[in-house]
């Protein structure tokens, strides 16, 4: 199928009328930008995508601004040495961008504030995905850990068989017709609780089939304890595991050691490569962090891609802005344009045959998400929740340990409903920063914790975030732009 | 002369008619774990795809 649409060009002015479409009032998100030699319209309300000439791109960032006659007069003037640039020229890619409008594809006017409020009203209390802390502990000492080592600043423990399965049960119970379950084990660092993991595991197929669930389970380890038959079984049972690595052995080993202060990057990554090259086509993500250290985080993707690995994620550290790690507004900048050069190096790789995926870039404008879930978002607190080693709910894996955020148990369900209607509330049109932004339906409102941690409230906004998010997404858009092109 | 190319998109307002099955995977759960995105997930729900 080809991923471009051509345009039926050059409608008849009668079936659309150009005047009719002068409508400075309609509000609209559109986004234009100019990226690696493409320019790129981005209509966020409908979905579409266009590349565009130079000349459409100007028409368009005026065609809402003035009356069409006068925006042809303006463009022939600028482009007086453009010898296919003329007035007829002009009108019909008029008529063209008025037929995009007409077909919803252009100009699409934000009608889905009004809905945003019902939409999570109608998953009703369903749960379908948790994140199972099998061990407040680690086997690492990672400065910038969000988990505080493992503890959540709290004791170290380890999830029980019982709580576990308990945990089970309770998703089962919870996820009304949802098919697909979720569970993520998670810590701390899980493979110090494996043969529970193990029997979680076991315990979760033997029940799938009776009550018609499909369970996809997910293991996020730092690789220590990684042995033939972890391999083995992660390989058979999880559907995805994460692989914490930071890149560079040298910027990978000044924050992620052992508790002698060693770096664990040479013990790691041959047990990362091994459980890879057995894992086939199943998915795995070596997943970084980066930090104020190395806001040139291209180098460290680049150096996973070069170890082997093609299923790549690296993301901006969390944490407090008084933390020598946190990246500064200087970082900021730094880490913008090294997105832009992650995504023309991803595309030149690609074409030599050595292509990697990168997490943020995996934009699927074919078949992605529809509009429930670009509004409604993850789920942290109703869809998605986080369980504790004794069994204490929270939104997510970022709010264990700040009490005020305990949603409930296992064992008695939810009772902050207090809470949970205040994350149900969260989306994309739940901020007031958010009402002109034209990214919002791809991150939904941006992630509760990060905007918690930023202001104090899941209602704030975590501005760095934004614009690094906004940067990813017209990364993302321009890759499948220059891919489509190409074909 | 052709000026605008656009890219086979799903059209959202299409998906509005329909809602969602909540089928897709939850957002954070399988990889970043610090940052929130939708738009890379794929829609599970094949019937009512749209495009």
């Amino acid at each position: 199928m080809p991923i471009f649409r051509v345009l039926n060009n050059h409608q008849s002015a009668d079936i659309y009328p150009l005047d009719s479409f002068y409508k400075p009032e309609d509000k609209t998100l559109l986004h234009q930008y100019k990226l690696n030699g493409y320019n790129i319209v981005l209509d966020t309300c409908s979905g579409a995508v266009h590349a565009v000439d130079d000349v459409a791109y100007d028409m368009i960032e005026l065609y809402k601004e003035k009356p069409i006659d006068e925006i042809i007069a303006e463009l022939l003037v600028k482009y007086a040495d453009r010898e296919d640039v003329n007035e007829d020229e002009l009108r019909a890619c008029a008529e063209d961008i008025a037929a995009l409008e007409a077909s919803g594809q252009l100009f699409t006017p934000d009608s889905f504030k009004d809905m945003a409020g019902t939409l999570k009203e109608r998953s009703g209390n369903v749960v379908k995905a948790l994140c199972l802390h099998v061990a407040h502990t680690c086997n690492l000492n990672c400065s910038y850990c969000f988990a505080s080592q493992g503890k959540y600043h709290g004791d170290r423990a380890l999830m029980s068989l019982e709580v576990g399965k308990r945990a089970i049960d309770f998703l089962i119970e919870n996820s009304g017709t949802r098919h697909n379950l979720e569970v993520d084990f998670f810590g701390g660092e899980p493979l110090m609780n494996w043969d529970v993991v193990k029997k979680i595991v076991e315990y979760a197929r033997s029940v799938e089939k009776n009550f018609n669930k499909n369970f996809r389970f997910t293991l996020t380890t730092n690789g220590v304890l990684i042995d033939d038959e972890v391999i083995e079984f992660s390989n058979k049972e999880m559907n995805n595991v994460v692989l914490s690595l930071d890149g560079r052995q040298e910027i990978h080993d000044a924050t992620r050691v052992d508790y002698a202060g060693n770096g664990s990057y040479s013990k790691i990554v041959p047990k990362f490569q091994k459980l890879v090259a057995a894992r086939g086509d199943r998915s795995y993500y070596m997943r970084g962090t980066f930090t104020h250290r190395n806001p040139d985080f291209l180098k460290d993707v680049l150096h996973m891609a070069d170890l082997g690995f093609r299923e790549l994620s690296m993301e901006p550290v969390v944490s407090s802005p008084d933390d020598p790690l946190a990246l500064t507004p200087e970082d900021i900048e730094i880490v913008k344009e090294q997105y832009e050069l992650l995504a023309k190096e991803m595309l030149k790789r690609d074409k030599e045959g050595n292509g990697f995926t990168f997490y943020h870039y995996m934009i699927d404008l074919d078949n992605g998400p529809c509009i429930y879930k670009r509004i409604s978002g993850c789920g942290s607190g109703t869809e998605y929740m986080a369980v504790t080693p004794w069994g204490d709910l929270y939104p997510c894996h970022q709010f264990v340990g700040e009490e005020s955020y305990k949603l409930g148990d296992i064992f008695n369900g939810v009772t902050n409903d207090a809470l949970r209607e205040d994350f149900r509330a969260c989306n994309a049109y739940a901020r007031p920063e958010c009402a002109d932004c034209w990214a919002k339906l791809y991150c939904s409102g941006g992630c509760a914790a990060n905007a918690f941690h930023a202001s104090g409230s899941i209602r704030g906004v975590y501005k760095p975030g934004c614009e690094l998010f906004r940067k990813r997404v017209e990364c993302a858009v321009m890759m499948k732009v220059a891919k489509g092109l190409e074909e | 002369m052709e000026r605008i190319k656009t890219l086979n998109t799903k059209n959202l307002c299409e998906t509005a008619k329909k809602g969602g099955c909540g089928e897709c995977q939850t957002s954070c759960q399988s990889a970043c774990k610090t940052s929130c995105g939708v738009a890379n997930q794929s829609c599970e729900n094949k019937k009512t795809s749209e495009r």
